[in-house]
């Protein structure tokens, strides 16, 4: 992931080609829609991940399917890539423009189409914000489950290119199981509606291939949401413990007890301290780990489960235990966890955010290495840890106006990264591969592997012309990481050309 | 029979079936191999002797098998540990395989309340019509490196490579379940088995048959009897308490039928009104499962499901209607292109479970 490897060395867009492009498209979108001045590009040159900048020399910002499907003819005719773009909040480079490609900006796609309150699902355009689809259908007592950090601003089409999570991903599932159809626009202009309103389709699962695509095979350009009633009850259980193992045994003695939290979100010593100096949230700062278990359902279930994980934690010497005693006091203990990024951005001038899933079981390892670390890097880091399903956000404090401690922080996390696969985990549990993590693809698949991720794409989009060069790397780029990064003796991908 | 890993044997065969460009019928247990249609000269590829549990993390919530390990097997197995396969797989006879669960993709009763089975894998192993033994996906919830082909490969039917092992997310048993049944008419009954799913109450089934509406609660005691009261216009308590399990295994009375007629599934959006097709009608999972025994031209029933946005495989018939009328619902062009380029990216020899799926592929 280092910015030294981050390199386009593609050549620009063409002039020609780029008055081509602008010519065909003001045939059938106004003048507004067809950006093309540098003031107007400059917005555009970078997604959640600001490290990495790229000013697009177009964008264009359709409002109908059927302007989608030209865009898309046009370019597929002249070759030209085209990157998707939802808020651009993407934290890993996903919507990275090229600089020889154009970028579709799907903001314009804005409108909730209709909610059904009896069949409980929404029709919504890709560009409508995660957060506005719940709001919408408060007033049916439903919501939309998944609930990633960025969800005032992140859009719903942006959270099915990445397959978005969130704080209550165990218990209600990622994206992918929260989203029954959706309709696309492929490079070639066709347009395909994969999944159904139906219990399922025919066929491969396209609708769960779509999920997670980074914006590769499709440009989704409609989605039905599956919406969930409010859960009937909602207590929410703070404990703290002198050890961040304590506190992990604990997290897995409650699932063995067959109780699924609605969520589970762990928070280690420097996250804590930030946390609650940034929302005085009543979180103990003396705690070197704390979570938070929110449990839902009926009146008795939440009860008993309740009851059951609040004997556990005494058990298990908790430092503090507490429970909300009301719906304000819920929403204060999680406005701790939900500040926690901004909160540890007041501590450093800089910081960058992983995403790792590991089992949990190798927690403890995980975080005495990072400790290890840390000194060795001499780069901070605190923790914020979705616990239920092991997904971890170490955020490495840096300052980038050092001489080359971003260099040192992005050597830092790719490391993180790279424990995380040797442990059985994975490189990225919701915020994707992008452009951020396209070197520690190398690490985590064999060749074979990756090649078999570039036929995807090429049964969908032969000339690579979406969103290309993102999420899976090209196997030179593997040989040339893995010279660079030599494991255990072995040279990853010994099958390839070396040049 | 013992756990054992194969792999390299099956390898062998299958770089023998891509030299000869002789195709393979994947087999498991055997038990759906009515399912689908087959090539009459393919050679089986046996996974049965592929089998054992090769990790199982109960509080990670993941078990990884390899393809040919017993269902049954795999239920035990949690079961001791107070889990369970939340999907619900049918069986339907006892040799049913992991692999074939995953390949096949039925899932029970608890479907639209709990997932189905794409809902549940984590991560494959797949030996590719290149045979190579690819790892996609993994052990973990949360994994979003490179493209979804775990679950690409949940109901594809074996047409894109063969199963080697998979990793499922299994959840913890249901503390106990309480079926409530109440005789009511069909069209009150859709409206019913609807709205109940929007109560936040633990109903993790619905269904209707004979006139009767069941509705499945599961959990402790306590928290079933609170939802049975709340429910007392959806039913009184019963004592079937094997009903789910002998409609999830079609062993029900309804599933006998004699041979002019078929057994059809109906996959139909929510809410859809009855159907006007004469025959015999069970209504699962809250009514967008529909079971239809009845000798109606397939072009009648499959017009009447594509008008609403729904499909209809012919679950059990005879062969040669199978090969008149094709298994499962065709597919709009532009998604069969997509099927056919996919196909061709991983087994571009065509040799693995040919027309299984389609019979353009």
């Amino acid at each position: 992931m280092s910015q030294a490897l981050f390199k386009d060395e593609t050549p620009p867009l063409a002039d020609d080609t780029r008055r081509a492009l602008i010519s065909q498209f003001l045939a059938f979108m106004d003048d507004e829609s067809v950006l093309r001045d540098d003031e107007d590009l400059y917005p555009y040159e970078s997604d959640g991940l600001a490290v990495y900048r790229q000013k697009p020399p177009l964008v264009v910002l359709p409002e109908t399917v059927e302007q989608v499907q030209k865009i898309l003819k046009i370019c597929s005719e002249l070759k030209v890539p085209v990157v998707a773009r939802g808020a651009g909040t993407g934290l890993s480079g996903g919507a990275l423009p090229l600089k020889n490609g154009i970028l579709l900006g799907m903001a314009k796609f804005n409108k909730i189409v209709s909610i059904n309150e009896h069949t409980r699902t929404a029709v919504v355009q890709p560009g409508v914000r995660n957060l506005a689809i719940s709001e919408a259908a408060s007033d049916y007592n439903l919501y939309y489950a998944p609930d990633p950090s960025s969800q005032i601003v992140c859009t719903i089409g942006g959270n099915v290119a990445e397959n978005s999570g969130g704080v209550h991903c165990l218990k209600y599932g990622m994206t992918v199981h929260n989203v029954l159809q959706v309709t696309a626009v492929t490079m070639d202009g066709e347009l395909i509606t994969v999944g159904s309103t139906a219990a399922d389709t025919a066929g491969f699962d396209l609708l769960g291939l779509i999920h997670g695509s980074e914006g590769m095979l499709a440009v989704t350009v409609e989605i039905v949401v599956k919406l969930l009633p409010k859960p009937n009850t909602t207590k929410l259980l703070m404990a703290a413990f002198a050890s961040v193992d304590t506190a992990g045994d604990t997290v897995a003695e409650i699932i063995a007890k067959g109780i699924i939290p609605a969520g589970l979100e762990m928070m280690d010593k420097p996250a804590i301290v930030a946390a609650e100096a940034f929302a005085k949230c009543g979180y103990p700062t003396d705690a070197e780990a704390l979570f938070l278990c929110e449990l839902d359902g009926t009146e008795e279930e939440v009860q008993s489960q309740l009851q059951q994980v609040e004997a556990l934690v005494r058990k298990n010497n908790a430092t503090v235990v507490h429970i909300a005693r009301d719906e304000q006091e819920r929403m204060q203990l999680w406005k701790g966890r939900k500040s926690a990024f901004p909160a540890v951005g007041r501590l450093s001038p800089d910081y960058y955010c992983i995403d790792g899933t590991i089992p949990r079981r190798h927690l403890s390892r995980v975080l005495q290495q990072m400790n290890t670390w840390s000194e060795e890097y001499s780069l901070r880091i605190a923790n914020v840890f979705h616990a239920g399903d092991g997904n971890l956000h170490p955020l490495i404090l840096f300052d980038a106006n050092i001489e080359g401690e971003l260099e040192r922080t992005e050597e830092l996390g790719a490391k993180i990264l790279e424990l995380c696969v040797e442990v059985g985990g994975t490189i990225t549990g919701e915020h994707g591969v992008g452009m951020e993590k396209i070197n520690q693809m190398c690490v985590q698949f064999s060749s074979n592997e990756i090649t078999q991720f570039h036929a995807i794409k090429n049964a969908f989009d032969p000339e690579a012309l979406l969103n290309p060069g993102k999420a899976i790397p090209t196997l030179n780029r593997c040989a040339e990481y893995g010279a660079l990064h030599v494991h255990h003796g072995e040279v990853p991908h010994p099958d390839i050309e070396r040049f | 029979m013992t756990d054992k890993d194969i792999s390299a044997e099956l390898k062998l065969q299958v770089e023998t079936a891509i030299a000869d460009k002789t195709p393979l019928t994947i087999q498991g247990g055997g038990s759906k191999s009515f399912l689908g249609l087959r090539k009459t000269n393919a050679t089986p590829i046996d996974l049965s002797p592929h089998r054992g549990v090769i990790s199982y993390e109960p509080t990670e919530l993941v078990i990884t098998a390899r393809a040919g390990t017993p269902l049954e097997e795999i239920k035990a197995t949690l079961k001791n540990q107070g889990q369970a396969l939340a999907f619900e797989p049918p069986g339907f006879t006892p040799n049913a395989t992991i692999g074939g669960t995953i390949a096949c993709a039925m899932s029970g009763p608890a479907k639209p309340y709990l997932g189905g089975t794409r809902d549940y894998i984590l991560g494959c192993r797949v030996l590719t019509g290149h045979a190579q033994n690819l790892k996609f996906g993994g052990e973990v919830m949360k994994n979003v490196a490179g493209y979804d082909v775990s679950r690409l490969m949940t109901g594809a039917m074996g047409t894109l490579g063969v199963l080697m092992d998979v990793s499922v997310k299994v959840l913890p048993e249901a503390a106990g379940e309480v079926t409530l049944g109440k005789v009511m008419d069909i069209e009150t009954a859709i409206e019913k088995m609807q709205s109940l799913a929007g109560l936040g109450l633990p109903v993790t089934a619905a269904a209707y048959l004979n006139g009767t509406l069941f509705t499945r609660l599961s959990g402790t005691e306590t928290i079933t009897n609170a939802a049975a009261q709340k429910l007392t216009a959806i039913g009184e308590k019963t004592n079937d308490s094997s009903l789910w399990q002998q409609l999830r295994e079609q062993t029900l009375p309804f599933f006998t039928f004699n041979e002019s007629q078929s057994l059809w599934r109906l996959s139909v959006p929510a809410l859809t009104k009855p159907l006007d097709i004469e025959g015999q009608w069970l209504y699962d999972w809250a009514g967008m499962q529909r079971w239809l025994i009845t000798d109606a031209p397939a072009t009648t029933i499959r017009a009447a499901v594509e008008a609403i946005g729904g499909h209809a495989t012919l679950f059990r018939g005879t062969e040669p209607l199978q090969r008149e009328v094709g298994v499962f619902h065709p597919l709009p062009t532009p998604l069969l292109a997509l099927h056919k380029k996919l196909k061709q990216e991983f087994d571009p020899q065509g040799i693995f479970n040919p027309q299984r799926l389609f019979p353009e592929f």
